[in-house]
């Protein structure tokens, strides 16, 4: 069977295409692209006045299954990437037990056969997380993980990430790394800074993420590895990461929506939902990223979609889980205040949130045309909608974006030919 | 005669003129406490709760003995004797206080933001005695009353603030209060425990204490916590009470209107020597009194919003 989108404007300058395009899908790939395809009774889709791009692939996403099945499963995430926009997602190790081996792989690989959305596993750096000895990289290197990361247990012993990063580069594997010094983050809750002080809040100051972004790359610059920097969120990171880039250093770097659009002031309503990490940091370093947005300094774009239960959120803020369930709003909040704003266009967004994310993961990522697979999204500019967490595919309501009124949505995602998402007049459908 | 809100919070929002009124409600309620019947019926059939998540003694007393002098029916839970122990959320604890009809829900929480969190899923008043380090409102109230009995109008007077800083509901509170009434506000202690930014709150920061002490009016002592020196903020308990303890010398070069605070409970001969706690400068045991005046001001223009002025006299 044969879909073709009609009447589309169509973005992907990678591929020469920008402007309007018909593009015939059959099967799992692209079978055709033109200025205009006749229908020889093709089933249609209509895109006049709509978006095409490359589904997204994000690649920071907790997918908390196995052991957390509870906040999201593996079913539940990739329902949310769909609905999202996002047509791959990297699934981040820290779930119970770690995939630091095989078996915690394959059980991933197999859920993600009936997802929604193609699932990247990503592998452990140490066992359990542990930061002690090595997970046994060369086995999870075959058995199919794009990258390692110990995310949300930094790696503090400064011997076993330099031994960590000789021993993956035999792999090819870049590392993922999440920055915090714990012995200054402590028991902070957000960041340090005036509004720690009246808000009476433990912080974190800036220099627990600096410190390891530098350290990270001085280990980086020593053993050649590829060093991806995972949801960088301070001007000091940013300084470190650009003169190492400078310098010739293998470095790479994502931000989050959120740290692009928040900062630590909202944090004085107590909100569990705005408590994160890294934390939001202060007005300064979220225009200065602004900036190197608008600059095209930012690598990568990512969610780090965190979910977590109703439980896990509710009530005091000190005993509250860190993360944000941003799947279903990161193209929605980065189309309203980045795109619709002309502060980047659809081509920056596309190296960012699709093409850079292929090239650090080493994955199919080549865009609209002909013999590719069909990922790709249609986008309505002109829609205007309400986050509304109740309307999540997400398990995870715990989003500091709801109530905000957005314009332009994600209506239908394509992954491998097969439409697994259908928002048209707000139907909010999966179908696989 | 009422406060324009049903929760006390903090200071941070709070005006100067409806810090005033508190004020001048204290007045008439101190003046109660000094009858040979302390008692009135002003809250007779209203509810108070005292919500303790934190061992308190003092604040507790106080609150309990607020509410009794009011003659409203009060009630204490703590952690330790409760379904709180039990794992109980804040939520849960917050929707049985609702159904079982509390008129105020007195919180002590070490969570900041905890008593807003209350507030906003109960319909009963909620007044806030302490949230971890974000807020102490009656305890900065009760301290801007004693130095206002003492040495008159705040503006204009320079208060200084000496210790742990950083941990410091009482500091906090404090200093918003005191900048609303026109004060002329300064900290001091070892850099440590003075947080980042606290400038901006519109304060002077010392880490020279005998430097911070000159042409002040109130000095203001806060209880330094033992496990501060375990968690490597300073580095002895001996170096501590030399650098920044309060001690006779230090009051001799004060000159004698300097009034001397201390919200307890003290460390004796650390934080403070006993000669300056029980001089005739100290207005500590002032301080507890007027905590009780204090505490049924703001019950009292809570709880009895629609209650008529009149019942007080």
């Amino acid at each position: 069977m044969k879909t073709l989108i009609k009447n589309g404007k169509v973005y992907d300058s990678k591929n020469g295409l920008t402007g309007k395009y018909d593009i015939l899908i059959e099967g799992n790939k692209i079978f055709e692209i033109n200025k205009e395809i006749e229908n020889q009774g093709y089933e249609v889709i209509d895109a006049e006045n709509k978006i095409i791009i490359p589904g997204l692939i994000d690649m920071h996403t907790h997918l908390r299954e196995p052991g957390y099945e509870e906040k999201e499963t593996v079913k539940t995430g990739c329902e949310a990437a769909a609905a999202g926009g996002f047509s791959a997602v990297a699934a981040m190790p820290n779930t119970k037990p770690i995939a630091d081996n095989p078996a915690v792989v394959e059980h991933l690989k197999l859920k993600s056969e009936q997802a929604a959305v193609r699932v990247y596993p990503i592998g452990s750096i140490t066992q359990d997380s542990k930061g002690k000895v090595l997970s046994e990289i060369g086995t999870l290197s075959n058995t199919g993980v794009k990258a390692l990361s110990d995310d949300g247990n930094p790696v503090m012993n400064s011997e076993i990430m330099r031994r960590a990063m000789e021993y993956a580069s035999a792999f090819e594997l870049p590392i993922i790394d999440h920055c915090e010094d714990e012995n200054l983050s402590q028991d902070g809750v957000m960041h340090e800074g005036y509004y720690s002080t009246i808000f009476g809040l433990k912080g974190i100051p800036a220099a627990a993420e600096e410190i390891m972004v530098a350290r990270d790359i001085v280990l980086a610059e020593m053993t050649g590895i590829h060093l991806h920097i995972a949801h960088l969120s301070t001007e000091g990171s940013l300084n470190l990461v650009k003169e190492a880039k400078a310098r010739g250093v293998n470095v790479s770097f994502e931000v989050t929506p959120h740290h692009l659009l928040l900062t630590d002031k909202i944090v004085g309503e107590y909100n569990p939902d705005t408590k994160v990490h890294p934390p939001l940091r202060s007005k300064r370093d979220k225009n200065i990223l602004v900036e190197a947005l608008k600059d095209g300094e930012i690598d990568v774009l990512a969610t780090d979609h965190a979910p977590h239960t109703f439980e896990d959120k509710l009530g005091e803020f000190d005993y509250a889980a860190f993360g944000i369930s941003g799947l279903e709003t990161a193209l929605g909040l980065i189309y309203h205040n980045f795109i619709k704003t002309e502060i980047i266009d659809w081509d920056d967004l596309l190296r960012m949130y699709y093409y850079k994310p292929g090239e650090i993961l080493k994955i199919e990522s080549e865009g609209l045309k002909p013999g590719a697979r069909a990922d790709l999204l249609i986008f309505n500019p002109e829609r205007e909608w309400t986050i509304d967490k109740n309307n999540f595919k997400s398990k995870g309501k715990n989003t500091p974006f709801a109530g905000q009124k957005l314009s332009g949505k994600n209506e239908l995602t394509f992954v491998g030919g097969k439409l697994v998402y259908d928002d048209r007049g707000g139907k909010n459908e999966i179908l696989y | 005669m009422s406060l324009k809100r049903k929760d006390f919070l903090g200071l941070y929002d709070v005006s100067k003129e409806e810090i005033n009124q508190i004020l001048d409600t204290a007045v008439a309620m101190k003046d109660i406490l000094t009858r040979s019947v302390k008692k009135v019926p002003t809250l007779r059939g209203k509810t108070v709760i005292n919500l303790f998540y934190e061992p308190s003694t003092r604040t507790k007393f106080s609150f309990n003995l607020a509410a009794k002098r009011l003659s409203a029916d009060v009630m204490g839970i703590s952690k330790s004797s409760s379904s709180i122990a039990k794992g109980e959320s804040l939520l849960d604890t917050a929707k049985t206080m609702e159904v079982m009809g509390a008129d105020v829900v007195v919180i002590r929480h070490s969570a900041p933001g905890a008593a807003k969190f209350l507030a906003e899923n109960i319909s009963a008043s909620v007044l806030n005695a302490g949230d971890g380090a974000h807020a102490h409102p009656t305890q900065a109230l009760l301290d801007i009353y004693s130095i206002k009995e003492k040495l008159g109008d705040i503006a204009g007077l320079k208060v200084l603030i000496v210790g742990d800083i950083s941990h410091s509901r009482v500091a906090r509170s404090n200093i918003w209060g005191l900048n609303k009434l026109g004060a002329e506000v300064a900290v001091a202690g070892p850099q440590t425990l003075i947080p980042r930014e606290i400038e901006k709150m519109g304060v002077k920061v010392y880490t020279d204490l005998d430097q911070a002490l000159e042409n002040v009016d109130v000095v203001n002592i806060l209880r330094i916590q033992m496990e501060r020196q375990e968690s490597g903020l300073f580095p002895s308990i001996r170096e501590y009470r030399e650098i920044y303890g309060m001690n006779a010398e230090r009051l001799e070069r004060l000159g004698i209107k300097t009034v001397i605070m201390h919200p307890g409970p003290m460390n004796r001969g650390i934080e403070i020597e006993s000669s300056v706690a029980d001089s005739s400068q100290s207005v500590i045991t002032e301080q507890v009194k007027n905590g009780v005046a204090i505490r049924m001001a703001l019950l009292y223009l809570l709880a009895g919003r629609e209650i008529d002025n009149e019942n007080l006299n």
